[in-house]
């Protein structure tokens, strides 16, 4: 009796088991569904709005439309041609910025005095527009590559250059105590305190960057260019090639989107430690 | 014959540490340059392998007095000799524990052991990490080499933290209410076991609290200090029969004796800090030995 009645008991067990997996596995697709909700429903209306003629189909064209250009100009390597484009001058401008603005950053951060000295004149340039200083790039560095570049490490250097500041102003003045205590020298405690404890916060500057990287740029790009997204855009937009100029606007989007992902992820494993879990 | 051959000519060994600090005051920026006096006229002599503990109330100066001793501040006037040696700076001779444990963030437990030993240097890669490893052990948190600070209870942080300034084998050991911010579970079994790594081990410890419970479970002898400026009022030899930690020490008639000895010591200080301070724990009119453990300050 006992036996038959564990042995119901273990049967019932294992089907609660995979009852209550199964409704967690509906939970997270009703889950993932409902977050995805929106953007569906944007690319639906994308689709039908056109299609029901309520928007003028010519002005704005249907999504399956534009995907079509888009594949057909990923055929051809048209795409694919303006997307290294842009992404060469936003990595260098990018680069450049990060090499710059990281070390004077850290100087700045750690030197109260420098940092009280620098601060309205820093305050003043961050709150300078980059595009606002286009023509004055165009001046200085022509209309080719060199003042592109330069208007993106320009965009870029400051939300860098803050928050790198900003990650060693706030490192734990104990953590420095201690590591005094060990007597540690001042270049070791840079580089086992300071410099991990300012990781996140640089991070943060670079995503802030690498968004107004793309943002400046294709600005940039409408100027003056033979290539890139920028220059894509404001093309197709002239010569009414309007699905092109769509699927422009949607590329730049995606990128947008795969960059704040991809440094999302390197953040998140980097500062692990920072994360706390369940209970911290 | 005897002052041909003084008996006192045989030096008596220098202690672990002297310290004189004849005064020791900040200037406040903010509070118009003011001097601020923090610490006058302290005079502690601690004999190797003695666990001294200090007590008193908030403000008084502890905190600045251990970090006299660790080397990170100097005194205005006064000296720190340990074995007999004039010292200025902080060193590896002495090790730190905090209340706010200052680990690492973003080492792990194990790592953050190893750090001190990078500090002290002369050691490879490889013998850091058995050393960190075995220190792990001797706090009892074998099996959690890998956790980062976060996912430990402050209880198992302030293991690591005395793991890692126990590692590399300091002469002295500075505690600055290291059981401060535990729960009182926690706190008396933090207590047991480093008075069980202090038997092992024999090194010389300062310990500040403001737990008169606490200085009197832990120290072989308390100095009570008085309230701003810091003075030592008075050092009490405490005598419990300690061999067996196993035994509740708490519960013999010797230790009330004690506490009520230090309280009585430092009512008069509770009402001058009172009068002059900020609220603080000693404004509580409860007298400490209705409260088995102080609260945590702030």
């Amino acid at each position: 009796m006992s036996i038959i009645a564990t042995d119901e008991g273990r049967a019932g067990f294992a089907a609660g088991a995979f009852a209550s997996r199964l409704a967690a596995g509906l939970r997270l697709a009703r889950g993932t569904l409902w977050k995805s909700a929106s953007l569906l429903a944007v690319f639906a209306l994308w689709e039908l709005l056109p299609r029901l003629g309520l928007v003028d189909r010519v002005w704005f064209p249907p999504l399956s439309q534009v995907l079509g250009v888009l594949v057909q100009m990923a055929r051809s390597g048209e795409l694919q041609n303006h997307i290294a484009g842009s992404l060469v001058r936003s990595v260098t401008g990018f680069g450049l910025a990060v090499a710059v603005a990281v070390p004077l950053g850290l100087a700045i951060g750690w030197y109260a005095r420098l940092r009280d000295f620098l601060t309205s004149a820093l305050e003043f340039f961050r709150n300078t527009s980059a595009l606002a200083l286009l023509p004055v790039f165009i001046l200085f560095l022509g209309i080719g590559e060199a003042s592109k570049i330069g208007i993106v490490t320009f965009a870029c250097f400051f939300p860098i250059l803050l928050s790198t500041i900003s990650g060693v102003k706030s490192v734990d003045p104990l953590l420095i105590k201690s590591a005094r205590s060990l007597a540690l020298s001042a270049p070791a405690i840079f580089t086992k305190i300071i410099l991990p404890s300012a990781v996140p916060s640089v991070f943060t500057g670079f995503r802030l960057a690498a968004q107004s990287s793309i943002l400046v740029l294709i600005a940039a790009e409408m100027v003056g260019a033979t290539r890139g997204l920028g220059y894509l855009i404001n093309y197709a937009q002239f010569n009414f090639l309007i699905p092109k100029m769509y699927a422009g606007i949607l590329t730049i989007a995606l990128i947008g989107l795969a960059v704040n992902q991809l440094l999302v992820t390197a953040e998140r494993r980097l500062s692990r430690w920072r994360v706390p879990t369940s209970n911290a | 014959m005897s002052t041909v051959f003084p008996s006192s000519a045989v030096p008596a060994p220098a202690p672990k540490i002297a310290l004189r600090v004849d005064r020791h005051s900040f200037r406040l920026r903010d509070a118009g340059g003011e001097e601020f006096v923090a610490i006058s006229g302290v005079a502690i002599d601690v004999p190797a392998g003695e666990f001294l503990t200090i007590v008193g109330p908030s403000g008084c100066g502890k905190t600045t007095l251990l970090e006299i001793l660790a080397g990170l501040a100097s005194p205005t006037s006064g000296s720190l000799r340990i074995d007999g040696q004039e010292v200025t700076g902080p060193g590896l001779s002495r090790g730190i524990v905090f209340q706010q444990y200052a680990l690492l963030p973003w080492r792990t437990a194990l790592a953050n052991i190893e750090f001190s030993l990078e500090a002290a240097g002369g050691l490879s890669r490889h013998e850091r990490r058995d050393k960190a490893r075995a220190a792990l052990e001797l706090v009892g948190l074998k099996g959690f080499e890998d956790r980062f600070p976060h996912e430990l209870s402050g209880g198992m942080k302030q293991r690591v933290a005395i793991a890692r300034s126990l590692v590399y084998e300091p002469d002295i050991l500075l505690m600055d209410e290291p059981f401060g911010a535990l729960d009182a579970q926690t706190r008396e079994v933090l207590q047991q076991e480093l008075l069980a790594l202090w038997q092992r081990t024999r090194t010389t410890v300062v310990f500040i609290t403001h737990s008169i419970d606490e200085a009197v479970y832990l120290g072989q002898r308390v100095a009570v200090m008085t309230s701003r400026p810091g003075r030592i009022k008075a050092m009490v030899d405490v005598d419990l029969p300690r061999a067996d930690l196993d035994a509740d020490i708490r519960a013999h008639p010797d230790f009330a004796r004690y506490r009520h000895e230090i309280w009585d010591l430092l009512r008069g200080e509770v009402a001058r800090a009172r009068a002059s301070a900020t609220p603080t724990f000693w404004s509580d009119p409860t007298p400490p030995r209705e409260r088995s453990q102080a609260a945590p300050s702030n």
